[in-house]
């Protein structure tokens, strides 16, 4: 039994402060959106946009460290073992299967992690970033030609849209990342403690 | 420099310093010995009208007063004369209507015509008791009703604009003579009472036209009117309605739905009284985002600083249905009814009423122009007709989302014409509603002086009915404390202020009729997933390891 350092400080502090943030974006977020009203609609558009400045900073330093540390490449794409994956959370994790994937530090995520982790990066996050600044900035492009092509509801229909598809992989993303390690806490775990305890052989 | 001359010169620069309030006190005293009843302080004004012997009257009527004040402001009749407050007239230059008094309908008292020595009782004028009269006459002027500054001028309700002559009681009040030589001594700046004693009252009784002009604005709570309550600006009327030349600032046939000029700057455009006069195009603070600012891009300043209409204590009339009018008791005089608050809910001149109190306005686009459903313009009776309306589309950059008191009538109309119907209520004889309570009758009466004042060649049919109808009264007034400005939620909502507004995406109001619950499902769809995964993982390795 060995353990390895997989997740370094930067990375967990990146992790929960993102996750902390995102979860007060979305509580704010649907409140202004009308689902809610927990804490007033003024107090919830200031915190929302408070928070989003404070994501858009923390984003522009994780950029950073992912272009400098070369981590960038861990959420690259791959085909490869994703079929085994897939079969094994679709079949093999009931009846106690060994994992089809090993977490190692240059590679810490599975195919399909990498999938997940790569549409949030790529398309859900700036699609909420962009819509966001549009509407927060709304009045710098009001009546100039760019209304001409998109509305300031079309706009919010992304946000929201968006917001939407956040919610669908946070849920499935609490739910994998939170219960499927071995033991079952094993990744939340590591994600505080940023080591990964190896117990191959032990189910 | 040696000390008595040091002395000398400190002595000498008290007293000049002292000289100008004790120069100010001989001018004090000079004028309290100079006449009786003459005021104490310093004038405001450059003239104590006391000192002439002009004013020192007896005054037999308005006219005569006229006549004494024309002689030193010789051209003050002639610029009242220019006056909508003179003409009732006004030619809308942008919808191109013909409106004012003489020529607009209204579903409160339906219009003047056949009823001007009634209507008359709010005219700046004397005599005005139909199309006869002579709009160019001077004398027929009555400065008295806007620059008294006694209280005790007043104009009877049935005189023609005249003041009584004697102690007169109308409908249950009394209305004492004024002197008018006193009052004519006692002239001065126009005040929220000369202001009010018509605007105040129209519809026929305090607050019930506006809803955010009643008598509680002569001294309202800082909560009623900021800039007018004693604790707070305590501005008068032409504070911001400001005249020159007898002309006043402000419309509401034609208004400045989006001021963009700014703060009123003495040689640049002006359009006062717009708040942005005065608070300029960018009056809330940034915070950590400037929101507010911007919707002053789309939300008239009175849409969220004016909560409610009628908040002063009066309640303000909602509605009011003429079909029921003509009930009378036994002796033939009109029968009254009021509710347990007081409020009179049935008259047997007007008809029945609906009355309230903190009045949640209406909110529609407006570009400042309100068009009207003149006399003689087809109507379609089969729904609500509204007798004005504010013109303005949500995409109009000129218009704004403004803040409203509906009025809702019921009230004549032609059903073969399909046109409104002008009855004459008030007059001598039987062809006055209120003396004949005969619609048809009053009806013939009132189309025939309509059509006689110029106001339209339409003609009645001869058959009538009653028809729903709304009216649009744009707020101004009553602008709250900023703490009790409406909160972002009435109308970031779904069943907000606006719900029913047409216009931009306003988030946490509207939704997108497929994003919505695609989204939703996908998000439930997801949590019964892995709900349904872990439930089967937990189960299986229980078995497992049982």
């Amino acid at each position: 039994m060995s353990s390895f350092r997989i997740f370094t400080l930067y990375e967990r502090f990146w992790h929960w402060s993102q996750a902390l943030l995102i979860f007060g974006l979305v509580l704010t977020g649907l409140e202004i959106h009308g689902t809610h009203g927990l804490l007033g609609y003024d107090a919830a558009f200031s915190t929302h946009i408070v928070l989003a400045w404070a994501l858009i900073v923390l984003w522009a330093f994780t950029i950073f460290w992912h272009v400098v540390t070369g981590e960038w490449r861990q959420y690259v794409p791959s085909h490869r073992g994703m079929l085994a994956v897939m079969m094994y959370y679709a079949y093999g994790i009931f009846s106690g299967e060994a994992k089809p994937y090993t977490q190692t530090p240059s590679s810490k995520h599975n195919p399909l992690q990498r999938m997940a982790y790569f549409s949030f990066k790529a398309a859900i996050a700036p699609a909420l970033w962009i819509s966001g600044l549009l509407l927060l900035f709304y009045a710098a492009w009001r009546g100039t030609a760019l209304e001409g092509v998109i509305s300031f509801a079309t706009v919010a229909y992304v946000h929201v849209a968006a917001t939407f598809a956040l919610l669908v992989f946070v849920i499935g993303h609490v739910y994998m990342a939170g219960t499927t390690g071995d033991p079952w806490y094993a990744y939340v775990k590591s994600m505080f403690t940023g080591i990964k305890e190896d117990r191959s052989g032990h189910h | 420099m040696s000390r008595p001359l040091v002395r000398a010169f400190l002595v000498g620069t008290l007293l000049a310093l002292l000289m100008p309030p004790a120069l100010t006190q001989t001018l004090d005293r000079s004028a309290t010995t100079s006449t009786s009843s003459a005021p104490t302080m310093l004038l405001e004004s450059t003239a104590n009208h006391h000192e002439f012997e002009e004013l020192s009257g007896p005054f037999e009527s308005g006219p005569e007063v006229t006549q004494a004040c024309l002689e030193c402001h010789t051209e003050a009749a002639l610029q009242v004369h220019r006056s909508i407050h003179w003409t009732w007239e006004y030619d809308q230059p942008e919808t191109g209507q013909k409106l004012g008094k003489r020529f607009a309908m209204n579903n409160l008292c339906l219009g003047i015509a056949g009823s001007e020595e009634r209507c008359s009782s709010c005219h700046t004028g004397y005599d005005f008791d139909g199309p006869d009269f002579d709009f160019t006459a001077e004398e027929k002027v009555d400065c008295l009703v806007c620059h008294d500054t006694t209280g005790t001028y007043v104009k009877f309700p049935t005189g023609g604009g005249h003041p009584p002559a004697e102690d007169t009681v109308f409908r249950g009040t009394l209305f004492k003579a004024p002197d008018l030589a006193e009052v004519a001594r006692n002239v001065g700046k126009t005040s929220r009472e000369t202001c009010g004693s018509c605007h105040f009252e129209g519809g026929g009784g305090d607050a019930v036209k506006h809803g955010d002009l009643d008598s509680t604005l002569l001294s309202p709570a800082r909560t009623v009117d900021v800039h007018m309550s004693p604790d707070g600006l305590d501005f008068s009327c032409s504070t911001c309605h400001e005249f020159s030349g007898h002309i006043q600032e402000g419309s509401r046939y034609h208004m400045t739905a989006k001021a963009e000029a700014g703060i009123a700057v003495p040689g640049r455009e002006n359009e006062r009284p717009a708040c942005e006069s005065c608070h300029g195009t960018e009056p809330h603070e940034a915070g950590v985002h400037d929101k507010l600012n911007q919707h002053v891009e789309n939300i008239a300043c009175q849409t969220c600083h004016v909560p409610e209409l009628a908040r002063g204590g009066l309640p303000t009339k909602t509605s009011w249905d003429w079909s029921t009018a003509g009930e009378l008791d036994e002796n033939g005089r009109p029968i009254v009814r009021e509710d347990e608050q007081g409020r009179v809910i049935y008259d047997g001149m007007k008809g029945s009423f609906l009355w309230d109190e903190n009045h949640v306005p209406e909110y529609r686009w407006f570009d400042g122009n309100m068009r009207y459903t003149l006399l003689g313009e087809r109507i379609d009776p089969s729904q609500p007709v509204e007798v004005n309306f504010p013109e303005g589309t949500p995409d109009d950059p000129r218009a704004r989302i403004w803040p409203f008191k509906v009025m809702q009538g019921r009230q004549p109309y032609d059903t073969q014409y399909e046109i409104l119907l002008l009855a004459q209520l008030f007059g001598r004889d039987d062809n006055a509603f209120w003396r004949g309570y005969d619609w048809d009758k009053a009806i013939i009466s009132g189309m025939a002086e309509a059509r006689r004042a110029g106001q339209t060649d339409a003609t009645y049919s001869g058959s009538f009915d009653f028809v729903d109808t709304r009216m649009y009264w744009p707020v101004n007034h009553m602008v709250a404390p900023k703490e009790d400005s409406l909160s972002c939620e009435s109308c970031h909502s779904t069943d907000g202020r606006l719900a029913d507004l047409p216009g931009p995406y306003i988030p946490g109001r509207d939704r997108h009729p497929w994003i919505e619950p695609i989204g939703w499902a996908a998000v439930i769809l997801t949590l019964l997933g892995v709900l349904a995964h872990g439930g089967i993982r937990y189960l299986l390795h229980r078995r497992r390891y049982q």
